[in-house]
This record gives C-alpha cells, sequence and structure tokens, in this order.
C-alpha cells in the first residue's frame, strides 16, 4: 500500500480530477516529489523556488508536519499526506 | 434601484489574481488568501456622511463598503454598539483620553462575530448553501447558531470540546449541530476545511471567509464615525486569528479613500494576546516575520486561543509598518484586566477584553503607547461567556441574617476597615 496524496478540490484539474494520489517516497518531500513527478503541472502551484508556499500546510495522518519533523516527516505505507490550504479560521 | 454593492470580486493578497464573486478563500495559484475588491470610485460618488447618518445605528449604515447584494438578509440589526468615553479606567491608567469600543453588547450573541456572522450568513444565501458551519474558540459558534437559527439554515458548528461551558450551552440552544472535537482549534480548523472542500457547505470562516472578515470593516467604521468622521492615534485589538486589527485599519482607509474622513489614515495598530497562545505577539517583538505556531495554547483565553492564525503574517506586517506593537499578558494579569475594566467602566468583558486592557497598561507602563494621545481599546466580547475564568478571582457575598442588628455590625467592620 501506497502513500497517499490527499489533494484539494482546486488543485485536481491538475491530477485528472484524482481526489487521492498514490505515491512512493519514505519521506513528505520524497511523496511530494514524486507527486510532481506524476503531475508536473501540480509543481508550480506547490512549491515557490523550491520551497512549499507559505499558505500551504500539510498534514501527515493529520499531524501538521511544522510540529513533526517537516519535510524530513518520515512517510510510510498507508502513509496519509493532506495538502490542505492554509488561509482558514479566525 | 441602483445597486449597492460594489464588491468587483475576490482579489489574491499575494499574487493580485482576480476572482469572481464565489465561495473561494484562496487563490488557486499560490494558496494566498482572497479579500474582496472594492470599485472604490464608484463608492464615492454614491455615499456621503449626510445619507449614512440617515441610515438606522447598525453596521448596514456603510453597506456600500459591505459586500452583498441587494438588502441583508441575515443581521440587519447587527452593531452600532457604544463607543464609550471611558474617564475612569483612563484615570486608572494614568492616560488622558480613551475610549472603549463596547461589542460586548453587540446584538444578537454579545461579541463582534455577529459582524462577520451577519455579512458570510447573508452572502450563503445570496449563493445558495442552505447549511452553514464554522471553526471555532466560541463566540462564533454562539453568533453562527443564533444567526442561522433566525435565518432558517441548518448549522454545523465545531469547537474544541474544552470550550467554556457557557459557550457550548449558548451555541446548542439555537438548534445548531455542535461537533466538539478532542483538539486544539487548529485541528479543528484543518477538520473544517477538509469538510467544506468536499461537502460545499457554507463555512464562514473558511470558503466564505473573504467575504466574513469584511463585516469586521464596521467595527472600524463606527469608532470613526463616533469620534466625529476622524481617526484616533491609537487601537489596541485583541488576536487570535489577526484579521480584526487588519479590518479596522482597513476601514479608516477606506474612509479616506472614498471621501468621508479627510485625514490620512496613520493610526497606530497595537495587538493584544495572552502568554500561553502569543504566536504574533511573539513574531512582532521577536521581528520574526512569519509566526512561530502554537501547537497547544494553554491560556483561560480560549477565545483567543489559535495556534495558528491565518492573518498572522498581515497582523504582524501591519503592526510593523503603522508604528505600533504587540504583547501578550499571564492568565492572572488577563483577570486584573477583566475586573478594572468593570470596576472603573461598569464594562464586563471576557476573557478577551481582560487580555487587551491588560496588554495596553503593560504597553504604557512599556512607553510603547504614550499616555497623551487618544487611545481606544477594542472590547470584542461579553463576560457573560466566560464567568468560568473568575469564581476563584471574585470574593463572593457576605452572609448574614435577616437582622438589622447584623447588618449594622457588618457596617461597623466596615467602617474600621
Amino acid at each position: 500500500m501506497p502513500v497517499k496524496i490527499e489533494i484539494p478540490s482546486p488543485l485536481r484539474e491538475h491530477t485528472g480530477g484524482l481526489v487521492d494520489v498514490p505515491v512512493t517516497g519514505s519521506t513528505v518531500k520524497a511523496a511530494l516529489e514524486d507527486l510532481v513527478r506524476q503531475y508536473p503541472a501540480i509543481g508550480p502551484k506547490l512549491f515557490e523556488s523550491g520551497k512549499v508556499r507559505p499558505y500551504i500546510n500539510l498534514f501527515v495522518n493529520d499531524e501538521d508536519i511544522r510540529y513533526l519533523d517537516d519535510m524530513d516527516t518520515a512517510t510510510a505505507d498507508g502513509t496519509i499526506l493532506a495538502i490542505i490550504p492554509a488561509v482558514a479560521g479566525g | 434601484m441602483a445597486t449597492l454593492d460594489f464588491s468587483t470580486g475576490l482579489r489574491c493578497r499575494v499574487c493580485g489574481k482576480l476572482y469572481p464573486k464565489e465561495a473561494l478563500n484562496f487563490c488557486k495559484d499560490d494558496f494566498g488568501p482572497l479579500e474582496v475588491d472594492y470599485d472604490y470610485e464608484a463608492v464615492a460618488k454614491n455615499i456621503t456622511r449626510a445619507k449614512i447618518e440617515k441610515r438606522p445605528h447598525t453596521m448596514w449604515r456603510y453597506r456600500e463598503l459591505l459586500p452583498i447584494s441587494g438588502e441583508p438578509s441575515v443581521g440587519p440589526q447587527v452593531g452600532g454598539t457604544p463607543l464609550v468615553k471611558a474617564d475612569r479606567l483612563a484615570d486608572a491608567l494614568g492616560v488622558k483620553h480613551l475610549w472603549i469600543k463596547n461589542d460586548a453588547v453587540n446584538f444578537p450573541t454579545l461579541s463582534f462575530k455577529d459582524r462577520v456572522v451577519s455579512v458570510a450568513l447573508s452572502k450563503a444565501r445570496e449563493f445558495g448553501m442552505k447549511t452553514v458551519g464554522c471553526a471555532s474558540t466560541g463566540n462564533l459558534a454562539n453568533s453562527v447558531a443564533a444567526n442561522a437559527a433566525a435565518a432558517g439554515l441548518e448549522a454545523y458548528i465545531l469547537i474544541p470540546a474544552s470550550l467554556e461551558r457557557s459557550k457550548i450551552l449558548n451555541t446548542s440552544v439555537y438548534g445548531a449541530n455542535v461537533i466538539a472535537v478532542d483538539g486544539t482549534y487548529d485541528e479543528v480548523n484543518r477538520l473544517c476545511s477538509q469538510i467544506a472542500l468536499k461537502y460545499g457547505w457554507g463555512f464562514v470562516n473558511v470558503n466564505l471567509r473573504a467575504y466574513y472578515a469584511e463585516g469586521s470593516k464596521s467595527f472600524g467604521f463606527e469608532i470613526a464615525e463616533d469620534l466625529g468622521w476622524r481617526f484616533p492615534q491609537h487601537v489596541v485589538c485583541p488576536m487570535a486569528g489577526g484579521a480584526l486589527i487588519g479590518k479596522i485599519h482597513k476601514a479608516f482607509t477606506e474612509l479616506n479613500k472614498v471621501g468621508l474622513v479627510s485625514q490620512p489614515n496613520t493610526c497606530k495598530m497595537y495587538g493584544a494576546q495572552a502568554a500561553g497562545c502569543n504566536p504574533i505577539s511573539d513574531a512582532v517583538k521577536t521581528g520574526k516575520e512569519r509566526h512561530k505556531p502554537v501547537r497547544k495554547p494553554n491560556t483561560i483565553c480560549k477565545s483567543l486561543a489559535i495556534g495558528d492564525p491565518a492573518d498572522g503574517f498581515f497582523a504582524a506586517k501591519l503592526m510593523r509598518e503603522t508604528g505600533g506593537w504587540a504583547e501578550d499578558v499571564t492568565d492572572d494579569e488577563i483577570i486584573e484586566g477583566m475586573t478594572l475594566l468593570a470596576r472603573t467602566e461598569g464594562i464586563f468583558a471576557e476573557t478577551a477584553g481582560g487580555t487587551t486592557v491588560a496588554v495596553t497598561r503593560k504597553l504604557l507602563e512599556q512607553g510603547k503607547l504614550p499616555r497623551d494621545e487618544e487611545i481606544v481599546i477594542c472590547i470584542t466580547g461579553n463576560g457573560l461567556k466566560t464567568m468560568d475564568a473568575l469564581y476563584e478571582a471574585i470574593e463572593p457575598p457576605v452572609q448574614i441574617k435577616p437582622s438589622f442588628s447584623e447588618f449594622e455590625s457588618l457596617m461597623g467592620n466596615y467602617a474600621s476597615v
């Protein structure tokens, strides 16, 4: 069972409409690189100058990666990596 | 009838891309926050002080600068709260000119959140939505539940399970579907983003957030009008998500832009947080461009307990650019702030109000706020909602038998003190 990346609806036009994309990679960074390898058009939406854009939050199994090991957070088979827009709340 | 909707769409605050009016809170290119855009030239031609002054004392008297079409269908009586000249608090703090903008008495749910909710739910109805919701630290939950009930909308309210009992009761009473989440506000918020993306409901502070936040401007419009169509020199504002402080400042800028106030907006903005959840004040004090999120907030001031504020970056930038500052205070200082406000001005504010008063005092002591200029303190919620914080701090009443001699003996005790 690969790592599964949850794609927010506005980005699904870049993943052929897929809600979840199966990827391989043992860290968040590697998993996202595999996503971009499969769907190159999503790359500029997620990254700016090689870094994840500031208004994107990433969650590994519902935990914010900033409280884990950030982009080096480990991912394994069955891990769910969610891409969530940060502009909400308050 | 001529349209009163001068909003032209939603604009990304990062790249400037313009979107049509839709239920969307972030830019599809860079995920930047979207903000309502207006045709200010058209507003300027259609608005005058005289026109506004003839309208009822509600937030909707500034409707040309609020983003709805037609009449507001939710919350038509929201706003119009008092700007109180706070001379006794001014004496206690050692300042010359002080006002309290008192949204502890906002209608219908006793917090400034009624302003944002009336705009968001009116917009939800324009979009044909039947189900609405929010992630909330309490006041927003109360307001969405009440205003949705009055509008006949179904509401799903998600809150951290650790909220004050009164804030939960004040939500459930309106018949909303209340879901208490075993987690922090930020976890609730993330869950709501996932729900909004999947279900398409109108979450006021997720997909309707751009419209919602505009409602806060009315807090600033009212301050300026009640001062006689001018701006104060300093505003001290509580910060949770960090949107309100920015919208008050935006309100002043807009009043100048459309010609209602000729004075340029040079107001300095100051932010107040609790020490147990201070991501924005920490960013200001330590010179960080972006705040460091607080994973587990720990404060009695639950309404400000947002560890990862959506507008943290913009709030910190605003305070730096206007020449203001930020501070945070302990739980004990928050309670002292609540009692000081109650005992000098007869205003019972919730913990966020205690935070703002205590931060004002701290900024004065530090010399960050001058003592001889005009200061407005923003009170955004009612103390009746956060009484749990005070039970231990307030002395219970003296108890006597129904006996005149006992009363006189008590008076003797008082006289001997």
